[in-house]
């Protein structure tokens, strides 16, 4: 059998796995995410880059001093990013049109469908009913495929810690919020940058202001289908593309970038086996027949040499009987011969 | 069996013995820096790149490059092509010694490496694309444990273990070409999350077909590659059959290569095509994406080709060298070079020197239990107490 | 069961396709010795 047979039979297995993965496997339900979740509206417009909402955060989060004071702004001119040590940062944007500067706070989005619960292979993050998407780290295993899968780029590893590392993110203050009160940075807001309520009522607030001051507000409600919908939304004056938020991250909830792949592995664990076999039997079936084919073609060609021996055979006693008869008959004759002779002298 | 006295006796300090020992010393000085002083201590992660040479090469080349064991024993006992038996049980060998040498690796990456069995025994995360990784990954070890007995059992004299584990050869072979599809195809599926964060030169819903394909390739080049140099090493161990066969396997494993090649490079170009990615093609990712494609691919795929139409022995084995080096330049580019594509160069990712050398501390491990393994156990020759053949 | 979210819809639906699949497996490979049996016997 051909070697390029096997290739082959494996792209036609491969191709068997593709049409089974490409796009399907994402299932035609649709999910609303837990009514009465509770969601955090960040005005971009109306934040003043005071980082109270940082010092809020360390306050109730237990998290250790900062190296830098909070009250210290000059650590604005520098783009910062979430880490182990602090689970908000606030960011300064000079966009060339606007005369001021803008501030952003950033931090986890806690999406209605996350990228990291979907990608944690030991569920160590959890959707909770009110919104917040929580760490158990009695769980984790420190692999940080949940910092891959994030589109926002927000957990953070503990890369310092040798035997106890663990991710980092906003909880949503998920225990103050299910006492009654507002997540640590809300509360330490001076302005109104940051409310607090249900994300449906906080679309609608988001909305409203639109509306209300449409020269103000940049027509889009971030965080309200990105990714599928997060529990922080974002208003901005300026295009959010400014402000080092993602415009392109599509609307695809995290989930259903993976649920094709995984779709197929049933599929190949139920037909795999199959047709192996078959290809197994196949090439076994095949394998005999050459085997027997070429045992008949030895025993006709035996067959064969056996006949035509035993043809020899027999032709050579015949020949040598005729002979022998012609011999006799010659030496009868002879012996008749002589004796006529003799008889003839006398 | 060995006698102890003898190995002894002769000289320990063989230029061999002697550069492992000095890698195996860094190693084990890198372990006790990554246990003490955390991942920090020791690598240049950060929490924008999370996954690094470790990942890169120790779990992803490496899974990727111990294919050969599936493909050999597919070939031999699925798909009946006999002469390539001899090439079975070092195949088998390496795929045991490479999943082992990534389990090792994982231990010092992940965080709580003891907690590596929670998502089976605890709480099991089964939305996530790693869950199927870590579940087929751990169940092909053990396939590929039990495949890799019956060489331990004739040289430790155990007939019965091995007559057993013999029998089973067609169920271990189906179960490991299963699971190799599964865990080869989905080590890239892991990708798939992150759309935002690779380039779509590489980004493709057909991710987990790539990796796939190019498993089968890097598992028949591996096989010539190596089966080279053990060749070149260790030729006083290789018995009649294995000296005779072994023309077969590097003709026969560089025709399919070069076939599977041609079509690799065809899904290649149809993932461009369904995603319109065309216009990237003319970047400087894509002056990379066309090295990769014509220089790793289209190039091998020519050379072997030529190779097996001119019996050209010589041109497979260096084709097989190069193609498994395109193996780690692909994996390498979807895990290290097309991933963060976005972000400003401040922010990526270079192994630090201590990375790159506990990777080579986990090869020359490797390196090491192979060259044991063969010198004493019936991998490259068959025990004369086992002449009846395994089937 | 109610699901709110498509994470918990896909863990409770994968979490019995894993299960089924370890049940499929060993089922196929006892169904295919239980069929193949004969071919042995008539062979001898």
């Amino acid at each position: 059998m051909s070697v390029s047979r096997r290739g082959f039979l494996a792209w036609m297995g491969a191709a068997g796995l593709t049409a089974l993965s490409a796009r399907a496997g994402a299932t035609p339900r649709h999910f609303e995410g837990y009514p009465q979740s509770l969601c955090v509206l960040h005005d971009i417009t109306l934040c003043i880059g005071c980082r109270s909402c940082e010092a809020g955060c360390n306050k109730v989060n237990e998290l250790p001093a900062p190296a830098v004071p909070f009250t210290d702004l000059t650590v604005l001119d520098k783009k910062r990013r979430t880490n182990a040590k602090a689970y908000t940062v606030v960011n300064k944007f000079t966009p060339p049109q606007e005369g001021k500067p803008i501030y952003v706070k950033n931090q986890c989005n806690h999406c209605l469908e996350p990228a990291c619960a979907s990608a944690c292979f030991v569920r160590a993050f959890t959707k909770n009913k009110d919104g917040s998407v929580t760490y158990d780290a009695s769980v984790c295993v420190g692999c940080r495929y949940c910092m891959i899968a994030c589109p926002f780029e927000i957990p953070t590893y503990e890369y310092n810690e040798p035997l106890t590392p663990r991710i980092m993110k906003c909880t949503l203050c998920h225990p103050r919020i299910a006492k009654g009160l507002l997540p640590g940075c809300v509360e330490a807001c001076p302005t109104e940058a940051l409310s607090f309520g249900k994300r449906e009522d906080m679309i609608k607030l988001a909305r409203e202001r639109i509306n209300k001051y449409p020269g103000r507000y940049v027509d889009h409600i971030y965080g309200e289908h990105e990714m599928g919908g997060t529990n922080w939304l974002y208003l901005s004056g300026v295009p959010f593309r400014n402000l080092g938020m993602r415009e392109d991250l599509g609307v695809t909830p995290a989930p259903d970038l993976t649920s094709g792949a995984l779709a197929t592995v049933p599929m190949v664990a139920a037909l795999w086996p199959a047709l192996l076999t078959g290809i197994y039997a196949i090439s076994k079936r095949k394998e005999k027949l050459s085997t027997g084919d070429s045992q008949t073609a030895v025993a006709k060609a035996v067959a064969e040499a056996n006949t035509k021996a035993q043809a020899a055979l027999t032709a050579a006693v015949d020949k040598a009987k005729r002979e022998k008869e012609e011999a006799v008959q010659k030496a009868v004759k002879m012996a008749l011969e002589q004796s006529a002779k003799k008889t003839q002298a006398q | 069996m060995f006698k102890l006295k003898e190995v002894l006796n002769r000289s320990l300090l063989t230029p061999f013995n002697i550069i492992a020992g000095i890698i195996i010393l860094i190693g084990l000085i890198i372990t006790a820096l990554r246990f003490s002083g955390g991942l920090a201590a020791v690598t240049n992660l950060s929490d924008y790149n999370p996954w690094g040479l470790w990942i890169g090469f120790d779990l992803l080349c490496g899974v990727a490059l111990a294919a050969g064991g599936y493909v050999t024993s597919a070939a031999v006992y699925i798909f009946g092509i006999k002469k390539y038996h001899s090439a079975v049980r070092p195949a088998i060998l390496t795929g045991f010694l490479g999943y082992s040498l990534v389990v090792l690796a994982l231990s010092y990456d992940v965080g709580r490496p003891w907690r590596l069995p929670y998502p089976f025994v605890v709480q099991a995360g089964t939305t996530s694309v790693l869950f199927e990784v870590g579940a087929c990954v751990l169940l092909y070890l053990v396939v590929l444990f039990i495949e890799f007995t019956p060489a331990a059992s004739e040289w430790l004299g155990l007939k019965r273990a091995r007559n057993l584990v013999v029998r089973l050869t067609m169920v271990l072979t189906i179960l490991g070409v299963i699971l190799s599809t599964l865990h080869q195809s989905s080590l890239g599926a892991l990708f798939l999350i992150a759309p935002s964060k690779l380039h779509p030169l590489w980004y493709s819903q057909y991710i987990p077909v790539f990796f796939f394909i190019s498993s089968i390739i890097a598992g028949l080049s591996m096989v010539i590659f190596e089966g080279s140099l053990t060749h070149r090493y260790f030729a006083e161990k290789m018995d009649e059959t294995h000296l005779r066969e072994k023309e077969d396997v590097v003709f026969g494993f560089g025709k399919a290569a070069s076939f599977v090649l041609a079509a690799y490079f065809a899904v290649k170009v149809f993932g461009i095509t369904m995603d319109d990615n065309w216009h990237y093609l003319s970047t400087g990712y894509g002056a990379w994406f066309l090295v990769e494609m014509l220089g790793f691919v289209a190039l091998p795929c020519l050379l072997y080709s030529l190779g097996v139409r001119e019996r050209n022995i010589k041109l497979i084995k260096w084709t097989a060298a190069w193609t498994v080096l395109g193996i780690v330049v692909n994996r390498f580019n979807v895990c290290l070079v097309a991933f963060n594509w976005h972000l400003p160069s401040s922010e990526r990712y270079f192994p630090s020197w201590m990375e790159i050398g506990l990777s080579l501390f986990i090869v020359t491990v490797g390196v090491a239990a192979f060259k044991f393994i063969v010198t004493y156990m019936p991998i490259l020759y068959e025990h004369p107490g086992y002449k009846t053949p395994h089937p | 069961m109610e699901f709110f979210t498509l994470q918990d819809f896909y863990t409770y639906t994968k979490g019995i396709a894993y299960i089924l699949i370890v049940v499929t497996l060993i089922g196929m490979a006892g169904f295919w010795l239980y069929l193949t049996d004969q071919d042995n016997d008539d062979r001898e």
